[in-house]
């Protein structure tokens, strides 16, 4: 066996191990935690996919960004010592029928579909092809993207922090 | 025959990668369906688009789809940040405004 094989099944080991970890886990905190080894588990993928600019990408803004805004989330909403992050599970019965049965699906139709597998040797480095693609054809959704992140900023603060201007005016009056 | 495929320990493939974003995705829609606590339903939201881009990126390797496909990946990585920033600052407002985020007691608007 090679090793990327072995490093390929160790990682989505990892990532599905972490994942169940997350749904299943009562301490959100735990949950959280759980959440960051598997989007590391992907990132690892991603180099195995030989896409090593987007294993970079998930680093920077899944792990060092997005994980560390749900952290933010779950002590800010903090219920306070009562509950302890608990987050228990409802209408468990549903959910597990719904999820088993469209894995079964999606998992039927990947493996039954005739895939036009073209036998790359898989790109040696994509940081330059990603930049030239991105100054060159994808000009116009890259600066969208960029607007859109900057909308969601102001937005993100506005929402958050509307409320307690409000409030804070109401009482005043 | 199928069973086969599924059981051999061997090279991963196209498949393998597709059935590993296949059970992220029930992992999420799980995680969604059966959590009450908003923060929950967001992580599994991000699990959804993880095992979204799985795909993308895996296809962007074994078939002609090439480059574009990473593309993709890095558009949606940037919708995910975006979503997640607006998605706790929703959060946030609904816990002052309602001192929780249980989905189910979030229910003003229901007729």
């Amino acid at each position: 066996m090679e090793l990327t094989t072995i490093l390929f099944y160790l990682f989505s080991a990892v990532t599905l191990g972490a994942a169940a970890v997350m749904v299943f886990s009562r301490n959100i905190v735990h949950s959280a935690f759980a959440l960051m080894f598997s989007l590391i588990g992907v990132a690892a993928l991603y180099v195995l996919l030989h896409a090593d600019f987007m294993a970079a990408t998930q680093l920077l803004v899944y792990v060092g960004g997005i994980l560390v805004l749900i952290l933010f989330g779950v002590m800010l909403t903090n219920q306070g010592h009562n509950t302890g992050f608990r987050a228990g599970s409802v209408n468990l019965l549903p959910a597990t029928l719904l999820s088993v049965t469209a894995a079964a699906v999606l998992i039927y139709a990947f493996v039954t579909a005739d895939w036009a597998i073209t036998d790359a040797e898989g790109l040696t480095e994509t940081v330059h092809p990603l930049g030239m693609m991105l100054m060159g054809d994808y000009l116009l959704p890259f600066i969208s993207a960029g607007v859109l992140l900057l909308i969601a900023i102001i937005g993100a603060i506005l929402i958050s922090t509307k409320l307690s201007d409000r409030s804070e005016n109401s009482s005043e009056i | 025959m199928n069973l086969q495929i599924l059981l051999s320990i061997a090279e991963p493939g196209l498949n393998h990668f597709l059935i590993v974003s296949a059970l992220l995705f029930s992992l999420g829609v799980m995680a969604v369906l059966s959590k009450r606590n908003v923060i929950m339903v967001l992580m599994g939201v991000e699990l959804i688009l993880n095992s979204a881009n799985i795909n993308l990126i895996a296809f962007s390797r074994f078939t002609a789809l090439s480059l574009e496909g990473q593309m993709m990946g890095l558009f949606v990585v940037i919708l995910a940040a975006a979503e997640a920033a607006v998605a706790l600052a929703i959060v946030l407002n609904i816990y002052n405004r309602f001192n929780t985020i249980n989905l189910d007691k979030i229910s003003t608007m229901k007729g």
